[in-house]
């Protein structure tokens, strides 16, 4: 019995993905975080926490490249990141606040465009991605006549696309219902389970597994 | 089968933009009712003799067709940035350059072609000489895709701003100015029987030159504009 809970240890150390060193920001003149640093290893999830207003977009906004910080380094696989780095930004989905979806267009389309823009996809794994969603009854019909939650599960969807090894998710939560909340969640521990990982804020308990979720502060 | 690569993504933005276009219909006739009513009033606002309508008519119809493009640029980014469609485009592995460019000929294809196409009709209202007709559509087919990218530039750098309206006419105008001289003045030369070789290889030039330079100028103000 021992040796079984021994077994996980003796795996070789996680590899570190994603390392941030030194990150300074300035928001207008009011400094946001100074000497930030973080690490996020394979299979891990870590999660920003703080306050309203204390730059936990700007930090994940820094991470994706949209936001220049004021100093420090940003590290993909050990190699410093360049400004828009097509290899990186290969294996980064974003999801931000605003969803990207256009509301005249259904959710087949939207997805259609945003997988385009960065892996493609074909038609039957969009449909997958969709149904997973429970948006297999909307895929067709104009999003302007999705609820908000359903328009979240829109932008949502193509995080499982491509085959991405960091999600960096702003409040992935939003105006999702339960059984919304417990869908993403899901695709989260399956996408640690396939060695990704995932930086994300949220303002609602994400109740990942311990060990393989981590967490920092911005307020300290 | 799995489609991508950078010519899918471009032909998908721009599939995508042109479908956003028909589906408002409402901002894709904008323009070219604009353009359309600006050259009705003037024979009924300034005089209806054909030989005084001429005269001016060149510069009539490409005031119109300047003023109407740059009536239609706020829309250009303004939706992709309101709804956070513009973040997705910016963060694609692929260059942003070429998929600005997407955008702008999308653009082009939705404001600038309709102008086009209704300018033959135009020029016979506003009595253009038909020698002059065929160099009016030519300098038009050639400036206003020199309109759009330019304007790209404007609106990229004004999207992120609250009323950037005013600031974009002021910062893109004065760049409109060579095309709209050397436009109107080969549809003056041709109808004197001038040729007009030399201002539609300017023409051409100015297009070749924003072709290459505004995209790439446009996607750095983007760059700006979303940080």
């Amino acid at each position: 019995m021992t040796q079984a809970h021994e077994a996980p240890a003796q795996r070789p150390a996680p590899e570190s993905l994603l390392a941030a060193a030194g990150l300074t920001c300035f928001r207008g003149d009011r400094l946001l975080f100074r000497d930030l640093s973080l690490s996020v290893n394979a299979g891990q999830a870590l999660e920003v926490r703080g306050p309203n207003g204390c730059g936990k977009t700007t930090l994940l906004r820094i991470l994706c490249g949209l936001t220049l910080p004021e100093d420090g380094t940003i590290r993909w696989r050990g190699r410093v990141l360049r400004s828009h780095d097509p290899d990186y930004l290969r294996e980064l989905r974003y999801i931000g606040h605003s969803d990207g979806v256009k509301l005249a267009l259904s959710p087949r389309e939207n997805l259609a465009i945003a997988v385009a823009l960065d892996s493609g996809a074909d038609e039957a794994e969009l449909e997958a991605a969709l149904a997973c969603l429970d948006l297999a009854d909307f895929m067709d019909v104009p999003c302007r006549t999705l609820s908000a939650g359903q328009r979240r599960r829109v932008g949502l969807a193509r995080l499982t696309l491509g085959g991405a090894r960091l999600w960096l998710l702003d409040e992935p939560f939003t105006a999702l219902d339960r059984s919304g909340i417990e869908a993403v969640r899901a695709l989260i521990e399956a996408h640690l389970d396939g060695d990704g990982c995932a930086v994300l804020t949220s303002h609602q308990p994400i109740n990942l597994d311990a060990g393989r979720s981590a967490s920092i502060d911005l307020a300290s | 089968m799995t489609s991508h690569g950078l010519g899918h993504a471009f032909l998908s933005l721009l599939r995508r933009d042109l479908l956003l276009a028909v589906r408002n219909r409402g901002e894709l006739v904008n323009p070219l009712l604009f353009y359309v009513i600006v050259a009705t009033l003037f024979p009924l606002g300034v005089t209806s003799d054909p030989e005084t309508l001429a005269t001016m008519a060149a510069g009539v119809l490409w005031i119109a067709a300047l003023l109407a493009t740059l009536l239609s640029l706020d829309s250009l980014f303004r939706s992709d940035f309101d709804d956070g469609s513009l973040e997705l485009i910016m963060l694609s592995p692929y260059p942003s350059t070429l998929l600005v460019l997407a955008k702008v000929v999308a653009h082009w294809m939705v404001t600038g072609l309709p102008l086009l196409l209704a300018t033959p009709l135009l020029a016979v209202l506003m009595a253009v000489p038909d020698d002059a007709r065929a160099t009016l559509w030519l300098t038009l087919a050639l400036g206003t895709p020199v309109l759009s990218l330019v304007g790209a530039i404007g609106v990229a750098l004004t999207v992120g701003l609250r009323r950037g309206g005013a600031l974009l006419s002021l910062l893109v105008l004065p760049l409109y100015v060579p095309v709209l001289i050397f436009g109107a003045n080969a549809v003056a030369a041709s109808a004197a029987g001038l040729p007009v070789t030399g201002q539609l290889y300017m023409l051409s030039a100015l297009l070749v030159l924003a072709l290459s330079l505004a995209p790439v100028a446009a996607a750095a103000a983007l760059r700006i504009s979303i940080d």
